[in-house]
C-alpha cells in the first residue's frame, strides 16, 4: 500500500463502518430504499452512484476556486445532472430492461444528498486525489448497505440471488420448500426497506456504543 | 372525478414517503420538532405546486419526443428528452431562489418561518421526484399537473408531521439505546409504511364498477414501481408462480388492466 499513506486509507475505509454515510450521516436515503427489492437492481445503483460520485468530487475539487460561492449549489446540481445523464444514457443502450425497472431513481442520484452532501462538505476544500479517495469511500459505504439490504430481500422475499434460485424450487418443491419453508412476500414490499435498515443500525450501534445517539 | 381521484392517490397510496421514499433525508433530519416540521411541509407543497406544472409545461413543449413542432414541422423528429434531468434540476434551483427572493421582499415574516427551509428544498429528492414521476407517469394535462404536484405536497406534509408527531412523544418511552433516534425512526417509519399501504384498497375497492373503474385509471396514470393497488392474494400468487418477481408484476398488472 504505498500508493496510499495512511491518512488516505482512513478516506476510503472510515464510510465503510463507523462513518457510514447511511446509517451514520444519514445521507442518501431518498433514492436507495426503493429499488432494494432485487440485489441486481441494488448493485447497479451502487456503481452508478459510485461513479457520480468520485467523477463529480474530482471535479467539483478541480474548479473549487472558480466557482462564487453564492451560485455554488446551481453548479454542483449541473455538474452532478450532467454525470447522470452519461450513466442514465449508457444504461438505457446496454441494460435497457433494469433501466425501465430502476426507471426515476436513476434520476434521483441527482439529488441524493450523499453526492452534495461530500461536494459540501470535502471537495469544495480538498484537492483532486483526496476528493476522489473520499468520493470512491463514501460511495462504497453507500454500497454496503444498499447490497447487504437487496442480498436479504431478495433472499427472503423471493428465495433468489441475482435471478438463481438458492433456496430450491418453490413450484416443484425441492431444497428448502421440501420441508415447508415459504418465501416471505412481505420483504419484497416497500416498508421492509426501511425496517432491515433500522435493524442494520441496531446491530452496528449495539456493536460499537459510541454511535449511540442522545435521547 | 379524475382530479379527485389523482388528488386522493397522490396524498395516500403513491405517498411519496410511504410508497417510494422520496425526501427522506429532510424527513428524517427535520422531524424533530412538529413546528419545524409543518414550516418544512408547507413549503414542500409550495415548491411542488409550482415546479411540478413548470416541469409539465417543460417536458410538453420542449423535451418529449417530437414536442418541438410548434416551432415548424421540420422539428417534429426531435427528441431532447435525454435532457430533462439537468432542465428539471435547473428550473427547480432557480424556482427556489426566485421564490425565496419573493418571500423575503413581500413577506418577511413568512421568510422567517419558511425561508431557512428554502435552500435546503432545492436538494430535496421529493421536489425532483415529483417532476420525474410527473413525467413517467404521463400525467394529462396542465390542471392535473397543478394538482399532482399540490397533492404529493400535501402527502409529504402529512408523513412529517406525523413523524415529527411521534419523535416528540417517544422521548418519553425507553428504547433500546442503540436504536435511539435514526434506528427507531426507521422502523416507525416502515411500520407507518405498512399502515398506509392499507390506502392500496382505496382504488382497487370489491366489486366490479371499482375494477372497472381503476383500470382506465392505470391507462391515464402509469402504475408505479411498487405495486400498492394489487391485493394481498394477486401478489402471493405472483411470487409463487414466477421465476422473476418483475416479469410477473408487469404481466399481473397487464392482466388486470
Amino acid at each position: 500500500m504505498a500508493l496510499l499513506s495512511k491518512k488516505d486509507r482512513a478516506l476510503i475505509l472510515d464510510p465503510l463502518a463507523d462513518n457510514n454515510p447511511i446509517t451514520i450521516q444519514v445521507l442518501g436515503i431518498c433514492s436507495a430504499l426503493a429499488i432494494t427489492a432485487q440485489l441486481k437492481a441494488s448493485i447497479v445503483m451502487a456503481l452508478s452512484v459510485l461513479f457520480v460520485l468520485a467523477v463529480g468530487n474530482v471535479v467539483i475539487s478541480l474548479i473549487r476556486n472558480i466557482i462564487p460561492s453564492k451560485i455554488r449549489i446551481i453548479v454542483q446540481l449541473i455538474v452532478v445532472a450532467a454525470l447522470v445523464i452519461i450513466v442514465d444514457q449508457v444504461l438505457k443502450a446496454y441494460a435497457y430492461e433494469l433501466s425501465k425497472q430502476l426507471s426515476v431513481f436513476i434520476g434521483l442520484i441527482i439529488t441524493n444528498c450523499i453526492i452534495m452532501g461530500r461536494f459540501e462538505a470535502f471537495a469544495l476544500a480538498n484537492g483532486p486525489w483526496k476528493s476522489f479517495l473520499d468520493g470512491i469511500g463514501n460511495a462504497l459505504g453507500y454500497s454496503v448497505i444498499l447490497i447487504i439490504v437487496g442480498f436479504f430481500r431478495e433472499l427472503l422475499g423471493s428465495g433468489t440471488l441475482l435471478g438463481i434460485q438458492v433456496l430450491g424450487d418453490p413450484i416443484t418443491k425441492t431444497g428448502l420448500y421440501a420441508i415447508g419453508y415459504e418465501n416471505n412476500g412481505f420483504m419484497l414490499l416497500s416498508p421492509m426497506a426501511l425496517i432491515v435498515i433500522g435493524i442494520i443500525i441496531w446491530v452496528q450501534r449495539s456493536r460499537n456504543s459510541k454511535l449511540i445517539e442522545e435521547n | 372525478m379524475e382530479h379527485l381521484e389523482l388528488f386522493f392517490k397522490s396524498i395516500f397510496v403513491d405517498n411519496m414517503i410511504f410508497a417510494t421514499f422520496l425526501g427522506m433525508c429532510s424527513y428524517l433530519a427535520v422531524s424533530k420538532k412538529v413546528a419545524t416540521a409543518v414550516g418544512l411541509g408547507a413549503a414542500v407543497i409550495f415548491v411542488l405546486g409550482i415546479t411540478v406544472p413548470l416541469n409539465w409545461l417543460l417536458d410538453q413543449y420542449i423535451l418529449r419526443d417530437g414536442a418541438l413542432v410548434w416551432l415548424g414541422s421540420e422539428y417534429a423528429s426531435y427528441d431532447l428528452s435525454f435532457l430533462s434531468f439537468i432542465l428539471f434540476i435547473a428550473t427547480i434551483a432557480t424556482m427556489v431562489q426566485l421564490v425565496e427572493i419573493v418571500v423575503e421582499k413581500f413577506s418577511p415574516s413568512l421568510y422567517n418561518s419558511l425561508g431557512i427551509f428554502l435552500p435546503l428544498i432545492a436538494v430535496n429528492c421529493a421536489i425532483l421526484g415529483g417532476s420525474l414521476f410527473m413525467q413517467s407517469r404521463e400525467i394529462a394535462s396542465f390542471g392535473l399537473a397543478v394538482n399532482y404536484g399540490i397533492s404529493s405536497g400535501i402527502g409529504w406534509f402529512l408523513a412529517i408531521l406525523t413523524i415529527a408527531a411521534i419523535r416528540e412523544k417517544i422521548r418519553y418511552s425507553n428504547v433500546p439505546p442503540p436504536l435511539r433516534g435514526l434506528g427507531i425512526t426507521f422502523i416507525i417509519t416502515g411500520l407507518m409504511a405498512i399502515g398506509f399501504m392499507s390506502f392500496g384498497g382505496m382504488l382497487t375497492g370489491g366489486d366490479e364498477e371499482a375494477t372497472a373503474e381503476t383500470a382506465q385509471v392505470s391507462e391515464t396514470v402509469k402504475p408505479a414501481l411498487e405495486i400498492n393497488t394489487d391485493t394481498e392474494n394477486d401478489l402471493l400468487e405472483m411470487l409463487e408462480n414466477s421465476e422473476s418477481n418483475q416479469d410477473s408484476l408487469e404481466k399481473t398488472n397487464n392482466e388486470i388492466n
